[in-house]
C-alpha cells in the first residue's frame, strides 16, 4: 500500500488520469471500429516527429530560463536549413546531413543571440521568448519572400520568387530517418526504427551533456543562482550556452518533423508547435524550473497518445468532433497550471 | 542641472511615439492616401479601439504588468451580442442589454483570473495569456456543443446547418448603434459624437477611480506588495478586484467595437484584441509599469494610422502585397516584445545598482 501511494505520488495524480484515460481508450477502440495497431502506428510515428522539440525544452528549463515559448526561433533555424539543403539539390542522406549542419549552424547564432537577449530580462524571460518567437516568425516571413532562394522545388511556381507555403521533400530527404532500418509488421503498422532512434541518440547526447561538469553548473544555475554565483560559476554564460542548447535542438526537432512530414511547412507554421511543445514536457511531470529526460519520453507519449486517440475513437463513438477543444483546454490549462505551481520568479 | 533632468525624462518617454511619427511621415505620402480619408479612418478607429485600450489601464497600475487576460472579457462581451442578436433587439438599446448581459460573465471570469493571478505572482503577463487561450477553448465548447441544444436558441439561422452550434460569423442587428446616436459630418469626415462621450465618461471614471481609496490601494500595490501588505492593504484582494474591473471594461469595449465593425467573427474575433490594444497603448509612450489616458488615445491613433499606412506603403514600394501585410504583424508584435524588453532591462540594472549601492554602503560602514 505504501509502495502504491508512493508510486501516486511520484507519478502524479493528473498523469495517471491521463494515462488510465489513454489506455481505455486504446481498449475501447475496438468496438468502435478503429484499428488498434494503427493507432499504436500513428501515436509512435507522433512521438518520433515531436520527440527532439519538446527534448529541447530540456537545457532551458534546466537552467532557470523557463519554458521555452521561443521555440519558434530555433524551428526557423531548422526550416533555414532545410530550405538551404534544398538549394544544393542534395538528396537522401546527404540532403538530410546538409540540412542539419546548416540548422545547427544558423541554430547558434539566433540562440546565442536569444541568450543574451533573456540574460537582460531575467523574470521575465517567458513573456519576452513569446514575443520574441512571434515577431521573429513574422521577420523571416518577409525574408522568405524577399531572400534569393532559386530551387524550382521551392519558389512559388508562378512568378519564381519567394517560397511556397509547403514545399515537398519527395525528391529530397522524405522519410530519410523513417525509413532508416524500419520494421514493417503489417500493412497499418511499421516501426520508425530510425527515427526512434535518433531521438534516443539525441536524448543520451543530452543526458551526457548534464553529466559533464558544464551542465551540471548549468542546473546548479537554475536551480540555486546565488550558490552558483558563489561557487564562481558566470550565470550569464552558462544561461547562454542552454539557449543555445536548446535553440539548436529545436532546430534538429524541425528537421526530423519534416522529413517524416513530407514537408517544409513555412511561414506561420513554427506557431503551431510552442505551446503543444510546452504542454508536453509539462503533461510528463515537469515544472517551470525542473525536467528530465523521462519527463519528456512520458510527457510526448501521453500527450500526442491523446492526440492521435481521441478524434478517432470519440469521433466514431459519439460523432461529434470535440478532439480540437480538448486539445486546447487540457495543453492550455496544463501551462496554466504550471505556472501558478513552483518557486515565484522575478521577484 | 534639474531642468536638464526632466528634460531628458521628457526625452526618453516620448522616443516611441516620436519614432512611430516619424514612421509615419516617411510612409504616408508614399502610400498614396489623402488626408481627408486618414482623418476619418483615424477617427473610426479611435471610436472603435479606445475603449478597449483603456481597460488596459488599471492593471498596469496595480503592477501586474499587461492583461493579456482581456480577451476574457472581450468573450464576455461576444457572448452578450450573440444573445441580443438571437433576441432579434437592434440599435443601442440592444447594445445597453448586450452590457448588462456581459456583466456578470465578465465578473466571473475576472475573479477567476484574478485568483489564478495571484498564484503566479511575478509572471503575471504569461500566466493571462495562457489563461486567455485556456478560456477560449471553453468559450468554443460552449458556443459550438451548448449553444442551440442546452441552452435553446429562437432564431435557427443564427445555427450552424447541424442544428446546434452558432454560426461562424454573424450579422449584427446592433451595428452602429452606438455610433449613430449623435453622427456629426464635417465635409465627409463623419464624428460619432455618442460613442465619444461613452469613451470620454470611462476617462472621467477612470479619472475619479485613481482619486478614491480603492484607486490608491491599487497604486500602493503597484508600487511595492510587501509594504502595503504590512500597511494593511488586502493585496491580493486589491489584485483581483483591478483585474474584475479590466475584464468588465474590456467587454464593453469589445460591444463597442463590434457594433463599430458590424459583423461577429464569432469564434476567434476575439484573439487580437490584446495584442492590438497592447500594442497600442505602447506605441502611446506607455510601459509596462506606468500608462496614462494620452498614452492610450494617442497610441490608439498612432497605432492604427501605421497599421492602416504600413500594408500599402509597403505594396506600392516592393510590388508584393504580403510583405506589407507580414511587416504589419510584424510590426505589432514587435512593438510589444520591444516595450517588454525594455522594461524588464530596465527593472534588471535598477536592480543591480541598488544592489551595487548596497555592497558600497557596506564597505563604508565599518
Amino acid at each position: 500500500m505504501v509502495a502504491i501511494n508512493r508510486f501516486i505520488k511520484d507519478f502524479g495524480i493528473a498523469r495517471i488520469i491521463i494515462a488510465i484515460f489513454l489506455l481505455s481508450l486504446f481498449i475501447v477502440a475496438p468496438i468502435f471500429g478503429v484499428r488498434v495497431d494503427q493507432s499504436i502506428n500513428d501515436v509512435i510515428v507522433r512521438f518520433g516527429m515531436n520527440s527532439i522539440m519538446v527534448l529541447s525544452m530540456v537545457p532551458m528549463i534546466q537552467s532557470g530560463c523557463g519554458l521555452n515559448f521561443g521555440l519558434p526561433v530555433g524551428l526557423i533555424a531548422g526550416m533555414l536549413g532545410a530550405v538551404i539543403s534544398l538549394e544544393f539539390g542534395a538528396v537522401g542522406f546527404a540532403g538530410i546531413a546538409i540540412a542539419f549542419a546548416v540548422g545547427i549552424f544558423f541554430a547558434a547564432i539566433f540562440g546565442f543571440v536569444y541568450g543574451m537577449l533573456l540574460n537582460r530580462v531575467k523574470g521575465d524571460e517567458m513573456i519576452i521568448a513569446t514575443y520574441v518567437g512571434f515577431s521573429f516568425v513574422f521577420l523571416m516571413n518577409i525574408m522568405w519572400l524577399v531572400l534569393p532562394f532559386k530551387s524550382p522545388a521551392s519558389v512559388q511556381g508562378f512568378k519564381g520568387e519567394g517560397l511556397r507555403t509547403t514545399i515537398s521533400l519527395d525528391k529530397f530527404w522524405i522519410h530519410q530517418l523513417n525509413d532508416f532500418w524500419k520494421i514493417k509488421v503489417n500493412d497499418y503498422w511499421t516501426i520508425p526504427t530510425g527515427m526512434l532512434l535518433f531521438f534516443a541518440f539525441m536524448a543520451v547526447l543530452v543526458w551526457l551533456f548534464f553529466k559533464t561538469k558544464t551542465g551540471t553548473a548549468i542546473t546548479a544555475v537554475g536551480s540555486n543562482p546565488d550558490y552558483a554565483r558563489a561557487a564562481g560559476i558566470s550565470i550569464n554564460k552558462m544561461r547562454i550556452i542552454s539557449v543555445m542548447l536548446s535553440t539548436m535542438l529545436a532546430a534538429v526537432g524541425m528537421i526530423v518533423y519534416e522529413q517524416s512530414y513530407g514537408f517544409i511547412g513555412m511561414y506561420n507554421s513554427p506557431l503551431a508547435f510552442a505551446f503543444p511543445s510546452v504542454a508536453a514536457v509539462l503533461l510528463g511531470g515537469a515544472s517551470v524550473n525542473k525536467a528530465t529526460i523521462l519527463n519528456v519520453v512520458i510527457g510526448i507519449f501521453l500527450f500526442q497518445g491523446i492526440l492521435t486517440m481521441t478524434p478517432s475513437v470519440i469521433n466514431s463513438a459519439i460523432n461529434i468532433d470535440v478532439s480540437e477543444i480538448i486539445r486546447i483546454i487540457v495543453s492550455n490549462g496544463m501551462i496554466v497550471y504550471a505556472l501558478t505551481r513552483g518557486k515565484k520568479g522575478g521577484e | 542641472m534639474k531642468d536638464k533632468n526632466r528634460y531628458r525624462k521628457l526625452l526618453t518617454s516620448s522616443v516611441v511615439p516620436l519614432m512611430f511619427i516619424v514612421i509615419s511621415i516617411i510612409a504616408i505620402p508614399l502610400s498614396r492616401f489623402s488626408g481627408v480619408y486618414l482623418l476619418d479612418q483615424i477617427i473610426t478607429r479611435l471610436v472603435r479601439n479606445s475603449f478597449l485600450v483603456l481597460a488596459l489601464l488599471l492593471p498596469i497600475m496595480a503592477g501586474m504588468g499587461i492583461n493579456f487576460g482581456m480577451v476574457l472579457g472581450a468573450m464576455a462581451g461576444q457572448i452578450g451580442l450573440i444573445f441580443i442578436t438571437d433576441w432579434g433587439i437592434g440599435g443601442a438599446p440592444g447594445l445597453l442589454l448586450a452590457a448588462v448581459l456581459a456583466t456578470p460573465i465578465a465578473i466571473l471570469l475576472g475573479y477567476f483570473a484574478g485568483g489564478v493571478l495571484n498564484r503566479a505572482k511575478g509572471r503575471e503577463m504569461i500566466t493571462s495569456m495562457m489563461l486567455s487561450f485556456f478560456v477560449a477553448g471553453i468559450y468554443q465548447f460552449f458556443l459550438l456543443y451548448m449553444c442551440g441544444n442546452l441552452i435553446p436558441f429562437k432564431n435557427p439561422r443564427m445555427l450552424l446547418s447541424r442544428g446546434y452550434g452558432v454560426r461562424n460569423a454573424l450579422d449584427l442587428p446592433v451595428a452602429k448603434g452606438f455610433d449613430n446616436l449623435l453622427m456629426l459630418d464635417f465635409g465627409g469626415v463623419g464624428i460619432p459624437i455618442g460613442t465619444f462621450l461613452i469613451i470620454a465618461l470611462l476617462c472621467v471614471f477612470t479619472i475619479w477611480f485613481k482619486k478614491t481609496k480603492l484607486g490608491q490601494d491599487m497604486r500602493a500595490v503597484g508600487q511595492d506588495m510587501h509594504v502595503s501588505n504590512s500597511a494593511g492593504i488586502a493585496v491580493d484582494k486589491t489584485r483581483i478586484q483591478s483585474i474584475i474591473i479590466s475584464t468588465v471594461l474590456a467587454s464593453y469595449g469589445q460591444i463597442i467595437y463590434l457594433q463599430n465593425i458590424g459583423t461577429l467573427n464569432t469564434y476567434n474575433g476575439a484573439d487580437q484584441a490584446a495584442l492590438f490594444a497592447a500594442a497600442s497603448l505602447l506605441v502611446g509612450g506607455a510601459t509596462v509599469a506606468k500608462a496614462t489616458i494620452p498614452n492610450a488615445l494617442i497610441g490608439t491613433a498612432l497605432f492604427h494610422l501605421m497599421f492602416l499606412v504600413m500594408p500599402v506603403a509597403g505594396k506600392y514600394l516592393t510590388g508584393q502585397a504580403m510583405i506589407g501585410e507580414y511587416f504589419r504583424m510584424f510590426f505589432s508584435y514587435g512593438v510589444v516584445t520591444l516595450a517588454l524588453i525594455l522594461h524588464s532591462w530596465k527593472k534588471q540594472k535598477d536592480k543591480d545598482m541598488d544592489r551595487a549601492s548596497l555592497r558600497l554602503a557596506l564597505r563604508k560602514e565599518p
